[in-house]
């Protein structure tokens, strides 16, 4: 899971990104991406574009093994076995996802132990999203329905994009996010057709996460930085905002369908636009969210920390010199 | 041979006792999902988790074909007392250690059972514990790669895979805690007894440990930890039940 947030250009121009760069393979490289070739890793690359390549899919790839934790908290009380089984693979599916795109960023020259370390010092990101409680079991519904589809939006988008290896990457990690959609569809369609006790826990759970969802697709066009040249790269492949409405087109009608109630007076789709009007969410909050102070962040990384402690013996173990034992394949 | 009442009484003990070590070994195993060492091995006992999952669902499916509750209301809605299994699956996931002995000593004994019951005269028995056999080939696989891996990794691992060995074989030894019905069990062929797995069983283990350059504790030397069997259990079981029925308890009538 992932959304669409945190492409930064560092605050230079655009014109800058790639001012030593040589003029005729930069105009090479770009005519391929304008034919819609995909740049493999041996293809010479503007290093700006490996730069924002890299920091995308590390914190994509931190997004998974960093949203196994909320969701993770709720294996071990699912209700049934049913409910137990789908989430115990849905979760493992996320895990298994973020092995698969710190692969392909390694492509780019960056081991998985340095994003590692990276990320549980604090300085790489991962989605907001994942910054806030799942408070009850309803919680983990809604997760695993509105916050995959969003992420399938994002990763649909990007899956068309230019780097061969994470394009590859995101067709696989897709076709299993749509399975999480439909578990997590079937999920809430259980509690808002259910007792009442059900009902009232998913739609406190929708009106928890309804900021957090409207914030995952990253701030408004308006205030967010320009990216033209991350566009013409095929790096990122639509703007939050298209992304949001995109959304908010597919699923808002289904989350009404089952008489839940949006926390939001101002939803509505405008008939002259043909887009969706909506409160604009608090940017103010995202940002402090972003920067560590949400809800769970300082938590969030502790656990990640306390995982990898705990665990680098095994790791030691396994890359010692004195090893003698071969695996066999089979 | 026409079964009696006994000896469907020890049917369904073997049942209740197979079905509930892998119901709590399959939630402690899932336990590692987003923590284990290697990103692989969160995806490898995960995969394991629902295998063993799914095996507890087809006993406890065994047990309401003989008139038992369906399978969730007997996962769900019994306390300690009533469940059967070794108290060596309940104990706490621990470190990355004691949690691949356990499951090497677990799987080795879940892998010779199975084999031994694909003969079980009783016929539904004799299929599920044949399509387990498949599955749980890969778990042994899985902790004998491990087991040597760190057996031979460096001085830590080693002495940490020893140190987990010596600690967890008491425990592993009340899988074999006998039944009352052992007797009934073998002369109606449903199930060939505890003390013959056993037996099989050491062999086994002994065989991998030593290929790990390791050491299995001498059976004499140690006190085998039994009551799981008889409902007895550790301090920790109860707690996770709680944590596994929290949610199906807020209202058992409901689906989910």
């Amino acid at each position: 899971m992932y959304g669409n947030a945190y492409i930064e250009n560092d605050g230079k121009q655009t014109n800058s990104m790639f001012a030593d760069e040589d003029p005729i393979k930069l105009a090479e490289f770009e005519a391929r991406i304008a034919a819609g070739e995909k740049i493999e890793p041996q293809d010479w690359m503007p290093k700006e574009y490996r730069k924002q390549l890299i920091r995308m899919i590390e914190q994509h790839a931190h997004s998974e093994i960093i949203g196994a934790l909320p969701e993770g908290t709720w294996i071990t009380r699912a209700p049934g076995f049913r409910r137990k089984l789908a989430l115990m693979a849905k979760v493992q599916d996320e895990v298994g996802h973020a092995q698969l795109l710190y692969s392909a960023c390694e492509t780019l020259g960056k081991s998985r132990e340095q994003m590692v370390n990276d990320l549980i010092d604090g300085k790489s990101k991962y989605s907001n999203v994942f910054n806030y409680p799942a408070v009850t079991w309803a919680d983990s519904a809604v997760i695993a329905w509105l916050i995959d589809a969003g992420a399938i939006v994002n990763q649909i988008a990007n899956s068309k994009g230019s780097y061969g290896p994470y394009c590859r990457a995101l067709e696989r990690i897709c076709a299993e996010e749509s399975f999480h959609l439909k578990y997590g569809h079937d999920n809430v369609v259980f509690l808002a057709t259910g007792t009442p006790i059900q009902r009232q826990m998913v739609q406190e759970a929708l009106t928890r996460w309804w900021p957090p969802i409207m914030h995952f697709f990253g701030p408004s066009d308006k205030i967010s930085v320009h990216t033209e040249t991350l566009m013409k790269w095929k790096v990122k492949m639509a703007s939050n905002d298209d992304m949001r409405q995109q959304f908010l087109n597919m699923y808002v009608p289904k989350i009404w369908d089952l008489g839940l109630v949006i926390p939001d007076p101002n939803l509505k789709k405008n008939e002259a636009t043909g887009k969706w009007d909506y409160t604009e969410p608090d940017w103010e909050v995202f940002k402090q969210v972003i920067n560590g102070n949400g809800p769970c962040n300082a938590e969030r990384l502790a656990v990640r920390r306390m995982a990898e402690e705990k665990g680098r013996w095994v790791r030691r173990a396994i890359l010692s010199k004195e090893k003698k034992y071969v695996a066999p394949l089979a | 041979m026409e079964f009696t009442e006994k000896h469907v009484e020890g049917l369904k003990d073997l049942l209740y006792k197979m079905a509930d070590d892998l119901l709590i070994i399959g939630h402690r195993n899932s336990e590692w999902t987003g923590l284990g060492p290697v990103l692989e091995e969160d995806i490898a006992f995960s995969s394991m988790a629902q295998d063993k999952l799914g095996q507890a669902n087809a006993l406890y499916g065994l047990l309401h074909e003989l008139g038992e509750s369906d399978p969730d209301t007997i996962a769900f809605m019994r306390n300690d007392k009533q469940f059967h299994c070794c108290q060596l699956v309940e104990m706490p996931i621990g470190g990355y250690d004691f949690s691949l002995t356990r499951h090497f000593f677990y799987d080795h004994a879940d892998a010779i059972r199975f084999e031994m019951l694909k003969d079980s005269v009783f016929e539904p028995l004799a299929m599920v514990a044949n399509k387990f056999r498949g599955e749980v080939k890969y778990h042994t696989m899985h902790a004998d790669t491990w087991m040597r891996h760190l057996g031979k990794g460096d001085e830590t691992s080693k002495a940490r895979m020893q140190n987990a060995i010596n600690e967890t074989f008491p425990m592993a030894l009340g899988i074999f805690e006998e039944s009352i019905y052992e007797q009934e069990l073998m002369e109606s062929g449903i199930f060939a007894g505890e003390k013959t797995l056993k037996e099989m069983w050491l062999t086994k283990v002994e065989q991998i440990i030593e290929s790990a350059g390791l050491t299995l504790p001498d059976i004499n030397s140690v006190t085998p930890v039994y009551g799981g069997r008889k409902g007895q259990h550790s301090q920790y079981l109860q707690p996770l039940l709680e944590e596994m029925t929290e949610v199906f308890r807020i209202d058992p009538g409901a689906e989910w």
